[in-house]
């Protein structure tokens, strides 16, 4: 018997239980639909978190001063007091795989501006933070290489700080006092929202490094370096010879701790992606099992239909049909189901990825994979449940068959 | 025999003279055992027999008398425990079984008591079934069908479901579709136990024609010894052996005898007649 016809016939006999079919494939629709929306929400996530680490900058190595151990004491990040501008010039000077370079010198301290009043970060730094940074500034301008060698007093402000102190008017030129200082807002920065661990990007004022080590904190080290390379790959090429000139110049004995750190944009990337891929591997595992029970379902249907109809098997046989025709019509029958459950299973899917996308506001993205993979994964369970029972199909006797009742 | 039916039939089967004369089933210290449980049951006991194409033979027998056991064999849907069958010239008895499905196809036709027609699909489907398994191409199969249902005049039903014929018109479609792949023998295991009597002088009409007309072959296991009437030769059996093996005698021919019988609407109105 050729292949159409024995599809032609299964079709046949599974419009003839509509109801039973129907059901019988909802559980393959639930598995493969179940497991395309996963896949679609992990994959979302992760562009999301992609995205948000591109955000942080252009192949980003920070270089953040360490925990030292004065005294045998182990202090926390940005502790020692060994990182300094001679490190960060000494770096742009001395590795080529950094292109930029800019120095960051953290403080907090209430902010006020008339009536208002508002408590945020002062990041000191200078006018390269905001390239490397990919901060673009969207009123006003950033402060000038001869305002950070002059210790002036001016300042850029992030979105939320602009907020709470200005309201809706324009800062710029206007006057802001941080801790008492008179400071002048040169620019406003466009908004960037959450960071990947979560803390507003833009409730920060930016100024210059040497204003806030001298005015502000009253240091005269750095807590970090943010260099920049050309690629992904420069970047972790850096952080080797970064930590060995550190290292160098520190005079750190071999053997003993280094006093900073040295992290990549694209290791952090990379580490994101992966825990994203166990979440989306493990989530999607779990929807694959309701592809596993929607394939018993078939099994079990499978064997009920042979049941009953063991005489039509019988006449079959008699008729002159082999127990390969046999065992292909009922194969086939197993198969049309599993992978018409799997074809509505994909519309579900995509629909329902879109809805999650629309209603809960989740970003999603649909694999193409995701989907070949669930639409392969459907007709391997077709083959696999329907075997069995297309096995006992073949192999009644047709004198038996014949007489059943 | 001058008659209509046979007129109207397409002269699709050999009907030579060499036809009829060569030996199409022989079987020879033909035993079959079964396996109840513990017990053997020893349902064949050495059954040789020789039937030659175009004849017309009754197996009659009670039950457990081995008389299906032989039709199964037969018909090739099992095989003998001990000894040979031949089946027209080539030992069937060594087969393998998707060997014996093949000859099933093309060699035997199957004509049941409960005419085994399947349900929702139409009688030309139903015809057509055999053939779909002699990897026959879909227009050369309907024609066929049409052909077969022609033979048994039932050519105006073809697009009805087996629950829309009546008895005797399902039994019919189940002969034309045991006549579609022209098979040598045709083979019927008491098909006209579900009908009633007239019915069944109806379809005992068929096989004579066909077996006449066509020189088919025509094999019937019939308990009834009236049906067996119409045969030309009743193999006996009893206690899964052959008793007795003769030629008819006082045959009956159906086109005969219908005239006679009292159709079922004749009855019905004697009996308005009756009441008053």
């Amino acid at each position: 018997m050729d292949f159409w016809n024995t599809l032609r016939l299964a079709l046949r006999a599974l419009a003839r239980n509509k109801l039973r079919s129907s059901l019988t494939m909802l559980g393959i629709i639930i598995g493969v639909g179940a497991v395309i929306a996963v896949v679609s929400i992990g994959q979302g996530a992760d562009a999301m978190i992609q995205q948000g680490i591109q955000n942080m900058g252009t192949n980003v190595v920070y270089i953040s001063a360490g925990s030292g151990r004065p005294g045998g004491t182990r202090m926390g990040y940005g502790a020692v007091k060994t990182l300094t501008m001679d490190d960060l010039n000494a770096i742009s000077r001395e590795i080529p795989l950094i292109k930029e370079a800019a120095p960051g010198v953290m403080s907090r301290a209430q902010v006020v501006y008339q009536n208002q009043n508002w408590n945020t970060s002062i990041m000191g730094t200078t006018s390269n933070y905001f390239p490397i940074r990919k901060w673009i500034v969207t009123a006003g301008t950033v402060f000038s290489d001869d305002e950070v060698d002059a210790a002036a007093n001016v300042c850029v402000i992030g979105t939320t700080v602009a907020g709470y102190l200005f309201g809706n008017d324009d800062p710029i030129g206007k006057q802001i006092r941080i801790r008492n200082l008179p400071f002048r807002v040169v620019g406003l920065l466009e908004s960037k929202g959450q960071s990947v661990m979560g803390t507003d990007q833009d409730d920060q004022i930016f100024a210059p490094y040497t204003t806030v080590q001298r005015k502000l904190s009253g240091v005269t080290w750095i807590q970090m370096i943010l260099a920049s390379a050309n690629t992904p790959e420069a970047s972790i090429g850096a952080m080797q010879p970064i930590t060995l000139l550190l290292r160098e110049r520190h005079r750190i004995r071999t053997g003993d701790e280094d006093d900073f750190f040295v992290r990549t944009q694209s290791e952090m990337a990379d580490m994101a992606a992966q825990t994203q891929l166990v979440m989306t591997l493990l989530l999607g595992s779990v929807a694959s099992v309701s592809l596993l029970v929607g394939g018993i379902g078939i099994m079990n249907i499978m064997l009920v239909s042979v049941t009953e109809r063991t005489r039509e098997i019988g006449v079959r046989m008699a008729v002159g049909a082999t127990e390969s025709d046999v065992q292909l019509q009922f194969l086939v029958e197993a198969v049309t189901l599993s992978m018409m459950g799997g074809l509505v299973g994909i519309v579900v899917g995509v629909a329902g990825s879109a809805m999650i996308n629309n209603l809960l506001a989740w970003p999603t993205v649909l694999s193409t994979q995701a989907i070949v993979m669930a639409a392969l994964f459907s007709v391997g369970v077709g083959v696999f449940f329907g075997y069995y029972p297309a096995r006992k199909a073949a192999q009644l006797d047709p004198i038996e068959a014949l007489r059943y009742e | 025999m001058a008659d209509g039916m046979a007129d109207q039939l397409p002269a699709t089967v050999d009907t030579s003279s060499h036809a009829r004369n060569r030996s199409i089933i022989r079987l020879e210290g033909v035993h079959k055992y079964y396996h109840l449980g513990d017990f053997q049951v020893h349902a064949l006991r050495g059954i040789s027999l020789e039937i030659h194409a175009g004849e017309f033979v009754a197996v009659m027998g009670a039950s457990g008398s081995g008389k299906s056991t032989l039709m199964n064999i037969i018909g090739c849907l099992d095989k003998p425990s001990r000894g040979q069958y031949f089946l027209d010239g080539t030992d069937v008895s060594q087969l393998q079984k998707a060997e014996l499905a093949r000859v099933r196809n093309r060699k035997l036709g199957f004509v049941f008591q409960q005419f085994n027609l399947l349900a929702r699909t139409s009688a030309l489907e139903n015809v057509e079934l055999p053939t779909v398994y002699a990897g026959i191409s879909p227009q050369e199969r309907e024609t066929r069908a049409q052909t077969a249902l022609e033979r048994v005049g039932l050519s105006d039903r073809a697009h009805h479901y087996p629950s829309q014929l009546s008895g005797g018109q399902q039994q019919r479609v189940a002969i034309a579709r045991a006549l579609v792949n022209q098979p040598s023998i045709l083979l019927a295991d008491e098909p006209t136990g579900n009908l009633d009597s007239r019915t069944s002088v109806e379809i005992m009409d068929i096989f004579q024609q066909l077996n006449a007309g066509q020189g088919l072959t025509v094999v019937i296991v019939t308990h009834e010894h009236d049906i067996a009437q119409y045969a030309r030769r009743a193999l006996e059996f009893r206690d899964g052996k052959v008793r007795r093996d003769a030629a008819i005698k006082d045959r009956l021919v159906a086109r005969d005898v219908l005239p006679t019988l009292p159709t079922l609407e004749d009855e019905d109105a004697e009996d308005e007649l009756k009441t008053p």
